[in-house]
């Protein structure tokens, strides 16, 4: 036991260590770049020699679709629908599924009598709700709020819920022996056990809020980026659905990148989740 | 002198895959106020298990197990428990998990983290108040654990091998340490160990347990006079004798425990 390390040192590195670790990182980007680089005059070469531009479009002729989108101010339309779509079904979806999970993860009987329902709509693919939603709650913004409610409502849900039953007993028992209140067990040791399935649930659902929210767009929709897809698609315009999808890309990367630093300002104390 | 607590005709079995062990049997004991009694025996004779049922965590089998004559039926909230398994909260910095127990009693911040800075002063942790358990060494986790455990008072102390981890000299700070605190609190101890000296060395009265499924072979007084230099007290000749008196009963369990391992 006496091996483990006993305080991590002061950062006291020496500058040829500091200048090595810089070294190291430019390496790492300069051969990003050089991949982006390549890829794109790749691409590029072969579009119109090797394979019809129908196909697989152009960098450049995506790039004048953006530039066109921008210039129109589509483009800030449609992703302004998209994103309050996204982030509207992550919250309520994050705040019901943190809450559910929690009622049920505290309420053992409550949860055995639940069980078979929540395994069934669990294993339910959300997605194939998308028609019935539609059906309920028209084309609008709702129908996808709605959707991506759901979606992430499940994830953050089985996963909050997971973390209840994972809380290490000995630490429940150290609070009992202590004479903790079943409300200072619940917030001394349960919750900030179970905050880290949450976060997990929360960070695998980003992805999923934005399908829910694309692929009810692109089932019935006149606006956001999902039936920028889809109408683009409907007028065989290959560059205007990769460019939908480069921005697609932009945005869930972006959310990611939120989640995982407030996960970090968080979780201080796990060493390892940095 | 008052029994504290009470061990009456205690056996405790697990049913295991491979059947029921029983961890202890025909164990009836006496712990008595302000005492510090040492539990010594072989590794699986089921000494924790005592501990667990005096804490309420667990029921034994057959027996009953009392505190202040009332039997323990759930989670005894007189009783401090420094267990063998690491069990400081991780989320929570050394300060905050050495004031825990003080918090639980609604004691505002700056008066629980003064006798929490105080505590782990003592234990020799000076400058790690705010570090996390998983940034310390697990002797260093142990000295917290023992820290959170004294400092919110409790009327009786259980420790399971407490300093296990941590090496000969260090160890013998910390036995330092603890009778010096035994002393000014008188503090009710139940110390569980295997190594005998440490056993005597702290210790009122020791009761050394077969090897599974664990009973009492025997229960001695420690004559030795206090306050007790606990850096030369194994030197003594009355310690001698007395350790290898105990050492007979001892012996035999772990060398019959031995041949099984």
């Amino acid at each position: 036991m006496d091996t483990a390390i006993a305080v991590k040192p002061a950062p006291r590195i020496g500058h040829d260590v500091v200048a090595s670790a810089r070294a190291e990182w430019f390496a790492i980007v300069a051969w990003r770049v050089g991949i982006v680089v390549v890829g794109l005059s790749l691409w590029e070469a072969v579009s119109g020699t090797l394979v019809k531009p129908f196909w697989i479009s152009s960098p450049s002729a995506i790039w004048a679709q953006l530039l066109a989108w921008y210039d129109s101010g589509d483009l800030w339309m449609h992703i302004e629908v998209t994103m309050t779509e996204t982030v509207l079904g992550f919250v309520f979806g994050a705040l019901s599924g943190i809450g559910v999970g929690l009622t049920l993860g505290l309420n053992k009987r409550l949860a055995a009598v639940l069980d078979p329902f929540i395994i069934a709509f669990y294993s339910l693919p959300k997605i194939a709700l998308a028609p019935l939603f539609i059906l309920w709650f028209g084309v609008g913004l709702l129908s996808k709020v709605v959707l991506a409610t759901f979606v992430v409502f499940f994830l953050v849900f089985y996963n909050t819920y997971a973390g209840t039953l994972a809380v290490e007993q000995e630490l429940v028992d150290v609070l009992r022996l202590m004479g903790a209140t079943r409300w200072q067990i619940v917030r001394k040791a349960i919750l900030p056990s179970v905050l880290l399935w949450i976060f997990t649930g929360m960070k695998i659902s980003v992805p999923y809020a934005l399908i829910g929210a694309v692929v009810g767009e692109m089932m019935a929709s006149n606006r956001g980026l999902g039936y920028l897809i889809q109408a683009s698609a409907g007028q065989y315009d290959t560059a205007g659905v990769f460019a939908a999808l480069f921005v697609l890309t932009i945005i869930a990367t972006g959310l990611h990148e939120i989640l995982k630093q407030s996960e970090k300002s968080v979780l201080r104390w796990k060493e390892d989740s940095v | 002198m008052t029994p504290l607590i009470e061990y009456r005709g205690i056996a405790r079995r697990f049913t295991t895959r491979r059947g029921t062990v029983t961890a202890c049997e025909n164990v009836d004991l006496t712990v008595n106020q302000g005492e510090f009694l040492a539990i010594v025996g072989p590794s699986g004779c089921g000494k924790s298990t005592l501990l667990n049922m005096a804490a309420g965590l667990l029921q034994p089998s057959a027996g009953a197990v009392f505190y202040r004559g009332a039997p323990v039926l759930e989670p005894n909230t007189r009783v401090g428990y420094m267990t063998q398994r690491d069990t400081l909260l991780p989320w929570r910095s050394v300060e905050d998990n050495v004031a825990l127990g003080l918090e639980l009693r609604g004691q505002e911040r700056a008066t629980r983290l003064r006798t929490a800075h105080d505590w782990l002063h003592r234990m020799g942790l000076k400058g790690f108040e705010t570090a996390y358990p998983a940034q310390l060494s697990g002797g260093m986790r142990r000295r917290v654990s023992m820290a959170r455990t004294l400092a919110y008072e409790p009327e009786t102390i259980l420790m399971d091998e407490p300093f296990g981890a941590l090496d000969a000299q260090l160890r013998l700070v910390m036995h330092d340490e603890l009778l010096k605190l035994w002393t000014a609190t008188q503090t009710t101890m139940v110390f569980v160990t295997h190594d005998l000296t440490e056993a005597i060395t702290l210790a009122d009265r020791v009761a050394v347990f077969s090897a599974r499924p664990g009973r009492i072979r025997a229960i001695e007084t420690v004559d030795l006079p206090r306050p007790r230099d606990v850096f030369r007290i194994r030197f003594d000749p009355q310690f001698g004798a007395l350790h290898d008196k105990l050492w007979g009963y001892l012996e035999e369990s772990v060398r019959s425990s031995a041949m099984v391992a």
